[in-house]
């Protein structure tokens, strides 16, 4: 089968790949690019496991095709850290313990990163409505919500 | 345009002009299916239920993008416009709150990213959240198709359960919401199992005008509680005229229990639809009036 070719830039990098039009950017940075960071719950945009940022803008990478992300800017999980040094959110859901088995916090990190880049000041309130479209099955969420608000508290008193 | 063929039939196009997606999707012949923020288009082609054999991509087109406020106070809304972009738009959450509510409680902050109107309306889902505000707001509808343009009310778009009055090779372009007078003020809500991320079991849009107290313009739209979103007009009948006494409200809310025709579901039975769907058209009526009260 003949493929398309893209060019986007994920995480700042100049990436190019070949797809098929119907292919999801989730499958595409899974199978084709190995970032396996990004994690598929459902594939249908109820988990948010799978969430990326496109220009800027937190959205599931399993309900956007492959050639649409052409000539955009893709941020995933592998982004966050800066080399060695992990994001403060990072940082904090490891000394909070507010994961356990793991595998919605790429997509947790992602979208609390977003949320404060928005709002560098949310309530629980509006932390807790802005991850609805994360699940998880084993923390009960609490400590994700701690962790998120305990790290914009030290985001804040850092600048 | 960027046009790229594949072996297999299935290809994706994402072209710049109207006139390009128009001509493409015609040419397709039903094998293409329109793709705006694909929040239900993609979780079909997942499922099974859509096979589109050409998919057109039309948020390359500015028209279809764009909001705009004419001098008039209208506005006029690109269908694929996402619920984000215009959640940040300085002024359309000013005029039209209920409208905004509507759209941005579809899906979770990804999917609001990405989720248009234009996709609520022509999923056609009975439930979807923007139509019935839409409807209240008196909303119309632009579609453009290969014999040209015209225009339709929003409720008079949807045929069915998943089903719409659009004619082959149409596309939805724009919605136009009229201009407001003084005195007006709208409201969504909707009645969910949940608090946030499900379908709605009953949802409720009312847009009223006032001047000195007095109703001079109300309009109700009813959604998931019959095949179509409705516009209940002898819902706004009944408020025109009054003061929003209690007697104008009881009759408005009966006209929604009257007007519903609903499913029995695990979200809820026909029996509480009908209950809800009357407390929801009171609690909308009353933010409605609160906001037209401060405009
Ligand atoms: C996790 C999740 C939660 C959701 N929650 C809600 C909710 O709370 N409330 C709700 O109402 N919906 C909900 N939805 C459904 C969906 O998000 C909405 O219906 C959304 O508005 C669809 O818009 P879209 O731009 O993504 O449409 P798309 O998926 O791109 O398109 C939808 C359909 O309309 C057609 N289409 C799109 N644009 C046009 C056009 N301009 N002209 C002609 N045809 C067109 C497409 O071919 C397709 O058949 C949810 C979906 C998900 C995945
Ligand atoms: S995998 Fe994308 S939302 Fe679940
Ligand atoms: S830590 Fe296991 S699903 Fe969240």
């Amino acid at each position: 089968m003949s493929k398309l070719h893209v060019t986007t830039t994920i995480n700042g990098e100049e990436v190019e790949f070949l797809c098929t039009p119907a292919q999801t950017v989730l499958d595409v940075l899974r199978n084709t690019l190995g970032l396996t960071g990004s994690k598929e719950g459902c594939g249908t945009g109820d988990c948010g496991a799978c969430s990326i940022t496109l220009d800027g803008r937190l959205v599931c990478s399993c309900l956007v095709l492959a050639p649409e992300i052409r000539g955009r800017k893709v941020g995933t999980i592998e982004g966050m850290a800066q080399g060695d040094r992990l994001h403060p959110l990072q940082q904090k859901f490891l000394e909070m313990a507010a994961l356990q088995c793991g595998i919605c916090t790429p997509g947790f990190l992602i979208a609390a990163r977003s949320l404060l880049e928005q709002n560098p000041d949310p309530s629980e309130t509006e932390v807790r409505y802005w991850l609805a479209g994360n699940l998880c099955r084993c923390t009960g969420y609490d400590k994700i919500v701690r962790a998120v608000l305990e790290t914009a508290a030290d985001m804040r008193g850092a600048a | 345009m960027t046009a790229e063929m594949t072996m297999t039939d299935i290809r994706f196009l994402a072209p710049e002009t109207l006139d390009d997606a128009i001509s493409a999707y015609a040419a397709a012949q039903g094998a293409a299916r329109i793709l705006a923020g694909g929040t239900d288009l993609l979780v079909q082609m997942r499922n099974g239920v859509a096979r589109p054999g050409v998919i057109i991509d039309i948020k390359g087109i500015g028209e279809l993008t764009d909001i705009a406020e004419g001098a008039d106070g209208s506005f006029t809304l690109g269908a694929a416009v996402s619920g984000a972009v215009l959640g940040e738009h300085p002024r359309f959450g000013t005029v039209w709150p209920g409208v905004l509510e509507a759209i941005n409680l579809i899906g979770s902050t990804q999917v609001q990213g990405r989720a248009s109107a234009g996709g609520n309306l022509c999923n056609a889902s009975p439930a979807g959240d923007s139509v019935p505000a839409m409807v209240a707001a008196g909303a119309v509808v632009t579609v453009q198709g290969p014999k040209g343009r015209r225009q339709l009310a929003v409720e008079a778009f949807p045929a069915g359960p998943g089903r719409t009055n659009l004619a082959p090779g149409e596309i939805v372009v724009s919605f136009t919401l009229p201009p407001r007078p003084p005195g007006s003020g709208d409201a969504y809500l909707r009645m969910i199992p949940r608090t946030e991320m499900d379908i709605a079991v009953v949802g409720v849009g009312v847009n009223l005008t006032l001047a000195d107290g007095v109703v001079t313009a109300a309009r109700v739209g009813l959604g998931a509680v019959a095949p179509t979103v409705l516009l209940v007009a002898d819902a706004g009948r009944a408020l025109v005229g009054s003061r929003l006494e209690d007697a104008a409200v009881d009759a408005a809310a009966a006209a929604c229990r009257a007007a519903c025709n609903p499913i029995d579901d695990k979200r809820g039975t026909i029996a509480y639809r009908v209950r809800a769907a009357g407390v929801l058209l009171r609690r909308s009526v009353a933010i409605a009036a609160e906001r037209a009260g401060r405009n």
